[in-house]
């Protein structure tokens, strides 16, 4: 996994709730069976018209948004299907942060797992950065998981909540399975145990 | 101290909890399907790593399969990939596989509980949101992403953070017409689509206890579109009952062993949940959604919501770009919407007793002109049961397609799919844009009411055919 510590970058505002996986990789894409190319695939049936060609209104189509790095959405984003997809999706397409008021369970954990930072923001600051990048798409974003933290460049810094052993996961880009194979013992002595 | 059911599960299958770290959690089954496991193998023979319990790990295929034909050679390419990747891997690493060819297929989350692999107080995860529905046997069930899939092949645990409890109480008595899915659509409309995050939910009360196994399950599958990663009911005497005498149950003397078990796995009275929810289920009427997540739910009788009625600025946006996508209109009224095409099927409405109740509502009548039905038992054992009991007929004959075990147009990735712009009456959980196929607008509703939309062209008041 690759680590994630500071990322300064531009933004691409997305005002939609309920931003479900479905949205973010239509089923079509989930016919591969490896993890690469999958960012042609994000938010397909929104960002293309019916014949393949980009729609120009939407938002990571214009010319004002190409290179960001983070992406703001609305609250419940990533709601829906357990597919990791949709953060392979995400990565690909270049993507290393995502702001929101709130994230479905299954995205939160499978972003962690791909160096893909969810930052997780109160409504009416995300509803202010999606204002600021809105009407200055140029506005660069300084995001630093040490100190959890979201800096302006005008200096307001917001915090944002994460727990402590996967920020340090996220740090060092090591994975779980590591951690999880060094309690051999443990596990080996469940597994003696009768269930009931 | 006292505990709910969930803490009883999870405190069982703690493996080590280092502080400051999230639990080591054992994992007694796991479930695999072609779409979201190619990957996690892949890692896995990167790593140079076997599967630690393949004896604990058991393979269906279901997602990306066609549900017309059985012939591989006929197929579209990738899924005919992600079929032989999936039985390749099976065969390499030694796990269980139910394949399409053989006499045990179907939705994982049908196969599972067929087989009696799913008892209670177990963990079972598996590369699907929709694994929640497993916790209707008192199991704590839920969706993983595929690293994760990696991480219980290699290890057989996962690195889980504790999630909170929300109780969730349905008392009374169901109205004739009234389902479970009726609950579970009620339940998301009330607390949002995500406001569970964070939770795991425990059905509770008088109306749940009455449930079958089958109407459990439906309303645990559906603990995921109300934000929850888990959905889990107490087992008593109902659950038993189903589960004796599977397969992988347990035998003998074994059986009473984990019967008297399984008893203990009820919240105690003194315990405390994070947060509880009252539904009265004498007030439900069937349900329809409206919009595209499911949430946006209103009673048939009733009508979408006016954007000004809504306090929520985000739930007003949400609503006016369901709207734009539906071509519905605020403060219409959902009876007499017309459908294009009907589905009956999917982890949450396609066994046997789905199957029953809706063609109790077709029998004797014919799809309405212009409609497409079609019919997918959610498994070959359910199939073969409808089949003996001359339900594919009643279906055939009112001009319904009776087609093969799997997911189909639940989420569109075989050829099973919604035109751009069509409305589906569907019995399946998710109401996604594009999700029934790119543009397909989908309803939601139980199967009752998705029969009864078939035989009269659009939705109506499933009790006034009762
Ligand atoms: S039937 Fe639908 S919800 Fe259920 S496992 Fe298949 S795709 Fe997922």
């Amino acid at each position: 996994m690759n680590p994630f510590t500071t990322l300064t970058a531009t933004a691409v505002p997305l005002r939609m709730e309920n931003v479900d996986t479905d949205q973010i990789i239509p089923a079509k894409y989930l016919t591969a069976v490896t993890k690469e190319g999958m960012g042609k695939g994000l938010f397909s049936w929104i960002r293309y018209n019916p014949d393949g060609t980009p729609k120009p209104d939407f938002v990571t189509n214009k010319p004002e948004y190409q290179g960001a790095e983070i992406l703001i959405a609305g609250r419940n984003f990533g709601s829906g299907s357990s597919r990791e997809h949709a953060v392979w999706a995400l990565t690909d397409f270049g993507f290393r942060c995502v702001i929101t008021p709130g994230f479905a369970d299954i995205f939160y954990n499978n972003s962690l797992k791909n160096g893909l930072l969810p930052v997780t923001l109160p409504e009416d600051t995300v509803n202010m950065l999606l204002d600021l990048v809105e009407e200055e798409p140029e506005t660069l974003i300084y995001v630093d998981l040490k100190s959890q933290t979201v800096t302006l460049p005008d200096g307001q810094q917001h915090s944002f909540g994460i727990d402590p052993f996967r920020k340090l996961c996220l740090l060092e880009g090591v994975d779980d399975l590591g951690y999880i194979l060094s309690k051999s013992d443990e596990i080996n002595s469940f597994e003696a145990r009768p269930a009931y | 101290m006292a505990k709910t059911l969930f803490e009883k599960v999870w405190d069982a299958h703690v493996v080590a909890q280092d502080d400051g770290a999230p639990a080591v959690l054992y994992i007694d089954a796991h479930l695999v399907h072609e779409v979201t496991s190619p990957q996690a193998f892949a890692e896995l023979r990167a790593r140079g790593l076997p599967v630690r319990r393949p004896d604990k790990t058991f393979a269906t295929m279901d997602h990306a399969i066609p549900t017309r034909n059985v012939d591989i050679a006929l197929w579209p390419a990738d899924a005919a990939t992600q079929v032989r990747t999936l039985r390749e891997n099976c065969e390499d690493f030694g796990i269980t596989l139910w394949d399409i060819n053989g006499p045990i297929q179907g939705i994982v989350h049908v196969v599972g509980p067929e087989m009696g692999v799913t008892q209670p107080g177990m963990t079972i995860v598996c590369g699907d949101s929709h694994t929640s529905t497993h916790g209707a046997f008192g199991a704590l069930a839920f969706g993983i992403g595929t690293s994760e899939v990696e991480h219980v092949l290699a290890t057989q645990c996962l690195l889980q953070m504790k999630p909170k409890t929300m109780a969730i109480t349905v008392d009374g008595e169901l109205g004739k017409g009234v389902t479970a899915k009726d609950i579970i659509l009620a339940i998301i409309a009330k607390n949002g689509a995500g406001g569970g995050a964070g939770y795991v939910f425990e059905y509770r009360g008088s109306a749940i206890r009455r449930l079958s196994m089958a109407n459990r399950m439906t309303i645990c599958n559906m603990s995921i579109e109300g934000g929850a990663r888990a959905g889990m009911i107490a087992p008593d005497e109902t659950t038993f009952e189903f589960v004796k005498g599977r397969q992988y149950a347990p035998k003998g003397e074994a059986w009473d062993r984990a019967v008297a078990y399984w008893k203990t796995l009820v919240t105690d009275e003194d315990a405390v949940f994070d947060r509880e929810l009252f539904l009265d289920a004498n007030q439900l009427q069937p349900m329809v959604t409206y919009g595209t997540n499911p949430g946006q739910g209103v009673p048939v009788t009733g009508r979408i919501p006016l954007p000004e009625e809504l306090e929520d600025p985000a739930e007003r946006r949400s609503l006016l770009a369901a709207m734009e996508y539906m071509g519905l209109k605020p403060g219409q009224a959902m009876e007499g919407q017309p459908v294009d095409i009907v589905f009956i099927g999917s982890c949450t409405n396609g066994r046997i007793e789905d199957l029953r109740a809706a063609a109790g509502i077709v029998q004797g009548k014919r799809v309405a002109d212009n409609i497409q039905a079609i019919v997918v038992p959610g498994s070959k054992a359910v199939k073969a049961q409808a089949e003996a009991e001359g339900l594919n007929r009643i279906f055939s004959e009112a001009g319904f397609e009776w087609r093969g075990a799997g997911c189909s147009m639940c989420l569109a990735m075989n050829d099973d799919k919604a035109g751009a712009g069509k409305y589906v009456a569907s019995t399946s959980n998710r109401n996604f844009q594009g999700r029934q196929g790119p543009g397909a607008r989908s309803l939601l509703m139980s199967p009752i009411m998705a029969a009864a939309a078939a035989v009269n062209g659009r939705v109506v008041d499933v009790r006034e055919m009762l």
